[in-house]
C-alpha cells in the first residue's frame, strides 16, 4: 500500500442551494482530509448547477474515499477526479499589491512583464497586479515579489476544466 | 384560490400518509404546534407520546429495523431537535432509515435567538444522510416525498426535514410522490458482472473460503437473506456474521461460526484471520471487526460487496470490489456460480472445514458454571430456551456486556429480530428501541436486554410503555458495574475501577411498579427459570431485575491494537496486560 501522499483536483456539479458548500467543507473537516483550494461558483442559471473544484492531498486510499464521500452528498450530481481522468488545465488567479518606488517598482514592473501580469491599479508607490495561470506560475511570481515589496496578496484559488471535446 | 390550497399542516400528515406512515413517535412543543392540532383531526396515522425525543428516534429506529420500513419521528424547535441528535448519529451509523420532523421558528425569525431556536440543520448535518430546510411551502410536499426516497433508497440513512411555524400555517398546494428519478441522488443497484465474474472466479478456486456478512444484508430486505442462504448452502462455505448482521444467516446452520470482532467466536476469528478468500457481503470492515488492521486476513483475496462505494477500500484494500445492492449482486453471482463447472477442490474445503471443526471444539463460550451465583451467560442461556422456536420473539439490548453475550448466546435464525446499537454504541438504547418494536408488533414477545447502567439512560420511557400497553419485557443483567468499562479497566487500567460502580441504583421492582410495570427479581440460578417464565407469561411491561456475577468479563475479547489469531479466551485469563501495547492503549 503506497503511503505516499499525492495530490488531486476534483471537478464536483452540486445544486446551487443553501448549504451545499457546507455539507463539502465538512465533509472534509470531519472526515480529516485536506483541502487545499476550493472554489465554487453558478456555471448554470437554468439548471442551477454550481461547479466545485477542490484540490486535495492525501494517500491514494484517502483520495479514493474523497470522491466516493463526495459522490454520496444528495446534492451532488457528479464527482470527477481530474487528475486521475486524463490531462486537464488548471487555472488560478491572484491580485498582487507590490508598494515601494526607484529601482524596485521598474524591476516589478518588468517582471510582472515577463510573467505577463497585468498593472490593474497604479498609484504614485504601488500596483496591483492581476496574473493568472498554473498555481506553480503565480507561485514563482509571488515569490519573486516578496523582494519588490510585496505588501497584500489575495488568490483565488484553482478553477480546472478537462481538455478535449469531452465534458466532465 | 383553487379547491386543492392546504394548510402547510394538512400537506405534511397528506404527505406522510401517502407515503404509507402508519406511525410517528413524537413529542409536542411550540413550534410543531400546528402540526399538532392537524394531528387531532385526523385518525390515519397513529401518534405515539413519548418521554424524551431521543426516546422517539431510537423508537423508529426500532419500528424500521423490525419491519423494513421507514421509522418517523416529530419534535419541535430548539431542545427537541438537539435531543433527537444522539438517535440521528445513531440511525446514521447503523444504516437505519429515519425521516425526522423538527418544527422551527417562523422564517422571519430564523437566525434572530429567537424562543427555542437552534440551528438544526447545521446541528444534524454531519449526523443525518441528507437534511433540508423548508423555506417555501410549494417546496413541502415533494421535500417530505423526497426525505423517504433520500432515507430508505441505497444506504439507508437518517433524513430531518426541518420545518418552519409559518410554513406549517400558512397555505399551498399538495404535490403526490412522484415515480421516476432523483435529479442527482441514483445509488448504483445492479453490481458490475465482470467484477462478479471475477468475484466467482476467485470463489472457484479458494481453499479456505469464508462469507463475512453484515448488517447490509438485513437492509436490503428479505430477499437478500434468503439469497444468501441459497449462496452459502450452494457453496458449503462456512459463514461469519457482524453484529448488526445477525439473524441473516439461521445461527443454528452448522456453516454459521457465529459473530466475529472483538468478543467474536474463537472460530470465526481464526477463520477470519486463516481464510484465503473472503466474501464481505454488505459489512463495512468496522475496527470492532478488523481488529489490528495490518494484520487482519493477512493472506486473503477480499470481495467486497457494498451499495456504498465510500465503504469500499475505506479501512481495508479489497481486490474484488462490487458496488450494488446485496440482493441484486447476489443473484447475479448465484446465477455465475451455477453457470460456471468448475468447484472448489473438495478436499481442501474437506481439510478446511477440518480445521474449524477443531477450533469449534474450543469451545470458546464456555464459562464457570455456578450454584450459588447467577451468570449472566446462565441467565441468557436460559432465556434462550424460553424463547427458542418462537418466531415472534424479538430482542433489542443497550450497549456494554450484555449486549455482546446477547450477541453470543441468543440464536437468531431470521432477519429483523434483533435491534441493537452497533456503531455508535448507546447506552439507552434498547429501552425505546424495543418500544418501536413492539408498536409495530403488538403481539409480538419483545425483550430488551440491558445493563442496570444502561436502562437507567432512557427509563422515561416505561411510562410511554403504561401509556400505550406495549408489554416491553425488560431483561435487567445487573451487575452494578458499567461492566465493560469495568472489564476494561479491569484488563488495561490496572483494576481502578474509576466511577464504574453504579451506587444508589433504584429498586427495580418498585420502580416497574412505579411506572404501572410488574417488576421481578432473581438474585439465584434456582430462581431464573421462574422468573423468565412470569416475565414471559405476564400482558404487561416487565422489569426483571436479575444479580449476576459483579466479578464476570466477556470472552474471548481481541483486546484493542490486537490481530484475531491474538484473542483472550475465558479460560486462560493470566496477565492480559502484557498483550495489549502502547499504541493499542490508545484506542478505544
Amino acid at each position: 500500500m503506497s503511503e505516499q501522499l499525492r495530490r488531486h483536483t476534483f471537478s464536483v456539479l452540486v445544486d446551487n442551494e443553501a448549504g451545499v458548500l457546507a455539507r463539502v467543507i465538512g465533509l472534509f473537516s470531519s472526515r480529516g482530509y485536506n483541502i487545499e483550494s476550493l472554489t465554487v461558483a453558478a456555471i448554470d442559471e437554468v439548471a442551477n448547477i454550481s461547479r466545485i473544484t477542490v484540490v486535495a492531498s492525501g494517500t491514494e486510499m484517502v483520495i479514493e474515499q474523497i470522491k466516493h464521500q463526495l459522490g454520496r452528498l444528495v446534492p451532488v450530481h457528479k464527482v470527477t477526479d481530474l487528475t486521475m481522468e486524463g490531462p486537464f488545465l488548471a487555472r488560478e488567479l491572484a491580485l498582487v499589491k507590490v508598494a515601494g518606488t526607484g529601482d524596485k517598482r521598474v524591476e516589478a514592473l518588468r517582471v510582472a512583464d515577463i510573467f505577463r501580469a497585468r498593472a490593474v491599479d497604479t498609484s504614485k508607490n504601488s500596483f496591483v497586479f492581476e496574473i493568472s495561470g498554473t498555481t506553480e506560475k503565480i507561485d514563482a511570481f509571488i515569490q519573486l515579489m516578496k523582494d519588490l515589496g510585496l505588501v497584500e496578496l489575495s488568490r483565488t484559488g484553482v478553477v480546472a476544466i478537462s481538455r478535449g471535446a469531452a465534458t466532465t | 384560490m383553487s379547491t386543492d390550497q392546504m394548510t402547510g399542516a394538512e400537506i405534511i400528515l397528506k404527505a406522510l400518509a401517502d407515503q404509507g406512515v402508519e406511525v410517528v413517535f413524537g413529542y409536542p412543543g411550540g413550534a410543531v404546534l400546528p402540526i399538532y392540532d392537524a394531528f387531532f383531526k385526523q385518525n390515519a396515522i397513529r401518534h405515539i407520546l413519548v418521554r424524551q425525543e431521543g426516546g422517539a428516534v431510537h423508537a423508529a429506529e426500532g419500528y424500521a429495523r423490525s419491519t423494513g420500513k421507514p421509522g418517523v419521528v416529530l419534535v419541535t424547535s430548539g431542545p427537541g431537535a438537539t435531543n433527537a441528535v444522539t438517535g440521528l448519529t445513531d440511525a446514521l451509523m447503523d444504516s437505519i432509515p429515519v425521516v425526522c420532523l423538527t418544527g422551527q421558528v417562523a422564517t422571519h425569525l430564523i437566525g434572530n435567538d429567537a424562543f427555542q431556536e437552534c440551528d438544526t440543520v447545521g446541528i444534524t448535518r454531519p449526523c443525518t444522510k441528507h437534511n433540508y430546510l423548508v423555506k417555501d411551502i410549494n417546496d413541502l410536499a415533494r421535500v417530505i416525498h423526497e426525505a423517504f426516497y433520500v432515507a430508505t433508497s441505497g444506504r439507508p440513512g437518517p433524513v430531518v426535514v426541518d420545518l418552519p411555524k409559518d410554513i406549517q400555517l400558512g397555505s399551498g398546494t399538495y404535490v403526490p410522490p412522484k415515480a421516476g428519478k432523483h435529479k442527482s441522488y441514483r445509488p448504483q443497484v445492479k453490481g458490475d458482472i465482470g467484477k462478479i465474474r471475477e468475484a466467482v472466479e476467485l470463489l472457484v478456486n479458494a481453499k479456505r473460503p469464508l462469507f463475512y456478512s453484515g448488517g447490509g444484508v438485513i437492509n436490503s430486505g428479505p430477499n437478500a437473506s434468503k439469497l444468501l442462504i441459497d449462496f452459502v448452502k450452494m457453496t458449503g462455505f462456512p459463514i461469519t456474521s457482524t453484529l448488526l448482521g445477525l439473524g441473516a444467516y439461521p445461527a443454528s446452520d452448522r456453516q454459521f461460526l457465529g459473530m466475529l470482532g472483538m468478543h467474536g467466536t474463537y472460530e470465526a476469528n481464526l477463520a477470519m484471520h486463516g481464510c484465503d478468500v473472503m466474501v464481505a457481503v454488505g459489512s463495512r470492515f468496522d475496527d470492532r471487526i478488523t481488529g489490528r488492521l495490518d494484520a487482519f486476513a493477512p493472506n486473503s483475496k477480499k470481495i467486497h460487496i457494498d451499495i456504498d462505494p465510500s465503504s469500499i477500500n475505506k479501512n481495508v484494500r479489497v481486490d474484488v470490489p462490487i458496488v450494488g445492492d446485496v440482493a441484486h449482486v447476489l443473484e447475479d453471482m448465484i446465477k455465475l456460480w451455477r453457470a460456471d463447472t468448475r468447484r472448489p477442490r473438495k478436499e481442501a474445503i474437506d481439510a478446511w472445514w477440518q480445521q474449524i471443526d477443531q477450533w469449534r471444539a474450543r469451545d470458546c463460550l464456555r464459562y464457570k458454571a455456578s450454584n450459588d451465583i447467577i451468570k449472566p451467560q446462565y441467565a441468557l442461556e436460559r432465556l434462550y430456551a424460553a424463547i427458542k422456536g418462537r418466531d415472534d420473539a424479538y430482542i433489542t439490548t443497550e450497549v456494554g456486556q450484555h449486549q455482546m453475550w446477547a450477541a453470543q448466546f441468543l440464536k437468531f435464525e431470521k432477519p429483523n429480530r434483533w435491534m441493537t446499537s452497533g456503531g455508535l454504541g448507546t447506552m439507552g438504547y434498547g429501552l425505546p428501541a424495543a418500544m418501536g418494536v413492539q408498536v409495530a408488533h403488538p403481539d409480538a414477545l419483545v425483550i430488551d436486554v440491558a445493563g442496570e447502567a444502561s436502562i437507567l439512560m432512557n427509563i422515561q420511557e416505561m411510562s410511554t410503555l403504561a401509556q400505550y400497553r406495549l408489554p416491553v419485557k425488560t431483561f435487567i443483567l445487573n451487575n452494578r458495574y458499567m461492566g465493560m468499562v469495568r472489564q476494561w479497566q479491569e484488563l488495561l487500567h490496572g483494576g481502578r475501577y474509576s466511577e464504574s460502580y453504579m451506587d444508589s441504583l433504584p429498586d427495580f421492582v418498585k420502580l416497574a411498579e412505579a411506572f404501572g410495570a410488574v417488576g421481578l427479581r432473581a438474585s439465584k440460578p434456582s430462581e431464573v427459570d421462574d422468573l423468565i417464565k412470569e416475565m414471559i407469561k405476564v400482558k404487561k411491561p416487565v422489569i426483571a431485575d436479575i444479580a449476576v456475577d459483579q466479578a464476570e468479563n466477556c470472552f474471548p475479547m481481541v483486546p484493542s491494537g490486537a490481530a484475531h489469531n491474538e484473542m483472550i479466551l475465558g479460560d486462560e485469563v493470566g496477565e492480559p496486560k502484557a498483550r495489549v501495547t502502547d499504541a493499542g492503549l490508545a484506542l478505544v
